[in-house]
């Protein structure tokens, strides 16, 4: 589904991931932890081609990005949801609006209960006119997540997802996670939260990938 | 690449949401579609009246000449009748007339004043000639005349005729230089505008790369609102210009070039196309912005 070979990265500067391989089997549940600066957000970046490799291979879907057209990249995202730490909204728009921009953008416009029950499903059933600004840490969190899965992609990447979220809603997103993982999807996220680590493990089989030193290996089972 | 058509880009579509209403750069767009198109319809109006101007003078001339008679007063009248006689037998003339006292005061009349003593002044005497469609062999017919009337002058207007054509056709050619170099500023304020408007909503653009949207989806959007701005920036400045034209004075007023500036019959529909150029020369415009602009995100 995704799979690194010998990837690095760098800004310009030194190399700030280097020679990292893997693959994330169909799905799965992956943690990536690590050092505020590790290099998180850039392994994700390079899962949804925001970011191309400056060496080594990156592979989407059987296809190789550095090969992909724009448009082929665009295509490749609908199959991809990405939930940031700073979930960014297209603000002049309501919360309903934001969800569904996926569908609005591939030209499939869903259907209005499909919406009410997605949005009901992350407990932002009610706040469906309001205005991104309006809404809290919390709810923008939920309200990325259900933008992120509306298109029923394939793989779910979640970057500090619950950065700005108390424990109680913390624990309420990770739910949601771990029921989208049940449901068949890949999901990666970063995460530097190792309570919340624990608490994934205890209700499935997660696996903990930790980036030191530029590369990435599997952390200890004691995490 | 998806195409972008000007058709897909009219027809309205969601992509229209999805940007936020903006502010400056949409007057931006606006004013300056209307005061180029204002500018582009004079521009246009000094092109047409300069070609109408150059027909005239050319056509006017073109198949006239004049011979112009100095002699002693007693011997004028029979050397008049000689150059007719002449002429008259020249190929390549259709017709000769000696101009009368009245028409040779007509002429003088803007310098000297209505009361010209015509007959008390040496003036030369005027003879109008009048060439049929194959034109006649000008040298040949000097060295003629010098023969039959030593003081007869052939003034074929060519001399003065050869610059005012080509005054004429440079006016002409002046005029769709400006229309061109309007275009061309109307086309780098709206890619300016563009830009502005492109970068302020960078947050915009990076959301919907992000859920999957192709360029050509976000560039509609920018595209299809600067494309129908500058169609009612111009078409503002289109009917403001014509009337700005319509309201200049009548050639029966005071006659001359300025006068003539006006559109013609039909002519008065062609500033209403400047409108559709100008959306034109817009949607060229941004939509190069835009695929430039998104290529910086990927």
């Amino acid at each position: 589904m995704i799979s690194f070979e010998n990837v690095a990265y760098n800004y310009g500067g030194g190399e700030l991931l280097s020679d990292i391989s893997l693959r994330l089997a169909p799905g799965s549940f992956h943690f990536l932890t690590g050092p505020s600066g590790a290099g998180k957000t850039t392994f994700l970046k390079l899962c949804y081609a925001e970011l191309l490799p400056t060496a080594g291979r990156v592979t989407l879907f059987d296809r190789e990005v550095r090969g992909l057209a724009r448009d082929d990249v665009a295509m490749t995202r609908r199959r991809i949801g990405v939930v940031h730490q700073d979930c960014q909204f297209l603000d002049h728009l309501p919360l309903g609006d934001n969800v569904a921009l996926p569908l609005t953008v591939a030209g499939r416009p869903g259907a209005a209960r499909d919406l009410a029950d997605l949005l009901a499903w992350v407990g932002l059933e009610r706040l469906t006119d309001a205005l991104p600004p309006s809404l809290s840490g919390g709810e923008r969190q939920r309200a990325a997540l259900a933008r992120a899965i509306i298109m029923g992609p394939d793989v779910i990447l979640a970057d500090e997802p619950t950065g700005n979220l108390d424990w109680e809603m913390s624990l309420r997103l990770l739910t949601l996670l771990v029921e989208l993982n049940r449901m068949g999807k890949t999901v990666l996220v970063a995460t530097h939260d190792l309570n919340l680590i624990r608490q994934a493990k205890s209700q499935i089989p997660a696996r903990v990938l930790r980036i030191a030193k530029r590369r990435i290996q599997l952390a200890g089972a004691d995490l | 690449m998806t195409r972008l058509s000007l058709s897909r880009l009219l027809a309205p579509g969601p992509a229209d949401a999805v940007v936020p209403p903006s502010g400056h750069t949409a007057w931006l767009t606006l004013f300056t579609a209307g005061a180029m198109t204002f500018l582009a319809v004079f521009a246009l109006a000094l092109a047409l009246a300069s070609g109408r101007l150059a027909e005239r003078w050319a056509g006017a001339l073109e198949r006239t000449a004049t011979v112009r008679l100095s002699a002693p007063e007693d011997q004028i009248d029979r050397q008049v009748k000689a150059v007719l006689a002449l002429l008259s037998t020249t190929p390549g003339i259709a017709s000769a007339r000696a101009l009368d006292e009245e028409e040779q005061r007509k002429l003088l009349e803007p310098w000297f004043g209505p009361d010209l003593p015509v007959k008390a002044l040496p003036l030369p005497r005027l003879i109008e000639v009048v060439e049929d469609g194959a034109g006649y062999d000008a040298e040949g017919l000097r060295l003629r005349l010098t023969a039959e009337a030593p003081g007869a002058v052939l003034d074929d207007h060519a001399r003065w005729r050869r610059p005012l054509a080509v005054a004429a056709a440079r006016l002409v050619l002046l005029g769709w230089l400006s229309i061109g170099l309007i275009g061309l500023t109307m086309a780098a304020m709206i890619t300016l505008a563009a830009n502005a408007a492109l970068a302020a909503n960078a947050q915009v653009i990076r959301v919907l790369r992000l859920v999957g949207a192709r360029d050509s989806y976000i560039a509609r959007a920018f595209v299809r609102r600067f494309t129908l701005r500058a169609l009612a920036g111009a078409g503002v400045g289109a009917v403001a210009g014509m009337i700005g034209i319509a309201a200049l004075p009548g050639a029966e007023a005071a006659g001359g070039f300025l006068t003539g500036l006006g559109f013609q019959g039909a002519g008065w529909l062609l500033p209403l196309l400047l409108p559709f150029l100008a959306g034109g020369v817009a949607f060229a415009a941004t939509r190069a912005a835009a695929f430039r602009k998104l290529r910086e995100f990927h």
